[in-house]
C-alpha cells in the first residue's frame, strides 16, 4: 500500500502541506465505440525518454513540464528512465517498462480481440512537478491535440 | 507528485473529449486532484501494473482501468481493484 505516511518525513511535511490542482474535466467524455473496437494510448509520468530525446531536465525549478513522444514500435528495453526520487522505488520500472508503459500488455489485449488498437503514439512526462501551471496551460492541451490527431478513443494514464 | 500530474493530464484530455482511467497507488492525492475515473491499486510507489515481468497481473490491471471506461460518466470514479482482493 502507497500511503504519504510510509514517505520520508521531508516528503510527508511538503505533500501534506501542498495545495492540489485540480482542472474540471466535466461533464465528461464517453467511449464512442465498444471497448474491443477502441484504440488506446498510454500517457505515463516515469520519466521515460529515448536514447535518441533530450533527457528531462531535473534541475527546473517546480520540475519538468515536458513531454516526450514515445512511438508504438520504440524499444521498451532501450528507454532511459529520468524520475528519480527516494519517494519512489526505481527497480521495478528499470526491469519491465511495462509496468508503467504497458505497450506490451495492450498489443496482447488487441491479438486477443478485447481492445481495438493500440495507438501510434504513447507519452512521457516527468515526475515530481510540484509547479504545474504549464503542464495545465501548454503541455498537457498538446498531448491532448496529439492524441486526438491520432484518433485515440480511449487514454490509460500511469503514475509511479 | 506523479498522482498530481498524472490526474491532471487526464482531466485535460478528457475536457478534450477522449475518455481517460487512471491507475493509482496513492487514494489520498487521487482523492485531492479528482480525476474522472481511477483504479486503485494496492502496490508501493513505483509499481502502478503490480509487478515487472509479471504478464498476466499486468494485463487484469490495464484491462479493468480500461473497463472503468464502460460505465456511465461519473461524478468520479475511485474504484478499488478486485483482481487483488
Amino acid at each position: 500500500m502507497a500511503k504519504l505516511s510510509q514517505l520520508k518525513l521531508a516528503h510527508q511535511i511538503f505533500m501534506k502541506a501542498y495545495r492540489y490542482r485540480k482542472v474540471d474535466w466535466r461533464p465528461g467524455a464517453r467511449l464512442s465505440k465498444l471497448l474491443s473496437e477502441v484504440r488506446v494510448a498510454v500517457v505515463t509520468t516515469a520519466g521515460f525518454f529515448k536514447p535518441d530525446q533530450l533527457p528531462f531536465d531535473v534541475s527546473i525549478r517546480g520540475g519538468d513540464c515536458s513531454y516526450r513522444v514515445l512511438p508504438l514500435d520504440t524499444a521498451l528495453s532501450k528507454l532511459a528512465i529520468a524520475h528519480r526520487s527516494d519517494a519512489f522505488d526505481i527497480r521495478g520500472i528499470t526491469a519491465d517498462k511495462n509496468l508503467a508503459l504497458p505497450l506490451d500488455r495492450l498489443k496482447t489485449l488487441v491479438a486477443e480481440g478485447v481492445i481495438g488498437s493500440v495507438a501510434p503514439r504513447h507519452f512521457s512526462f516527468m515526475g515530481s512537478i510540484s509547479a504545474p501551471g504549464r503542464l495545465i496551460n501548454s503541455t498537457a492541451p498538446e498531448v491532448a491535440y496529439m492524441l486526438l490527431e491520432d484518433a485515440v478513443n480511449a487514454v490509460l494514464l500511469t503514475p509511479v | 507528485m506523479c498522482h498530481q500530474s498524472v490526474g491532471l493530464i487526464q482531466s485535460i484530455i478528457e475536457k478534450a473529449g477522449i475518455p481517460t482511467a487512471s491507475v493509482t497507488l496513492c487514494r489520498e492525492i487521487t482523492e485531492r486532484v479528482a480525476p474522472p475515473r481511477a483504479l486503485f491499486v494496492d502496490f508501493p510507489f513505483g509499481y502502478p501494473l503490480g509487478a515487472p515481468n509479471d504478464t498476466a497481473l499486468q494485463t487484469r490491471i490495464a484491462l479493468s482501468a480500461l473497463a472503468l471506461l464502460t460505465e456511465a460518466v461519473p461524478p468520479v470514479i475511485l474504484r478499488d481493484c478486485a483482481v487483488l482482493r
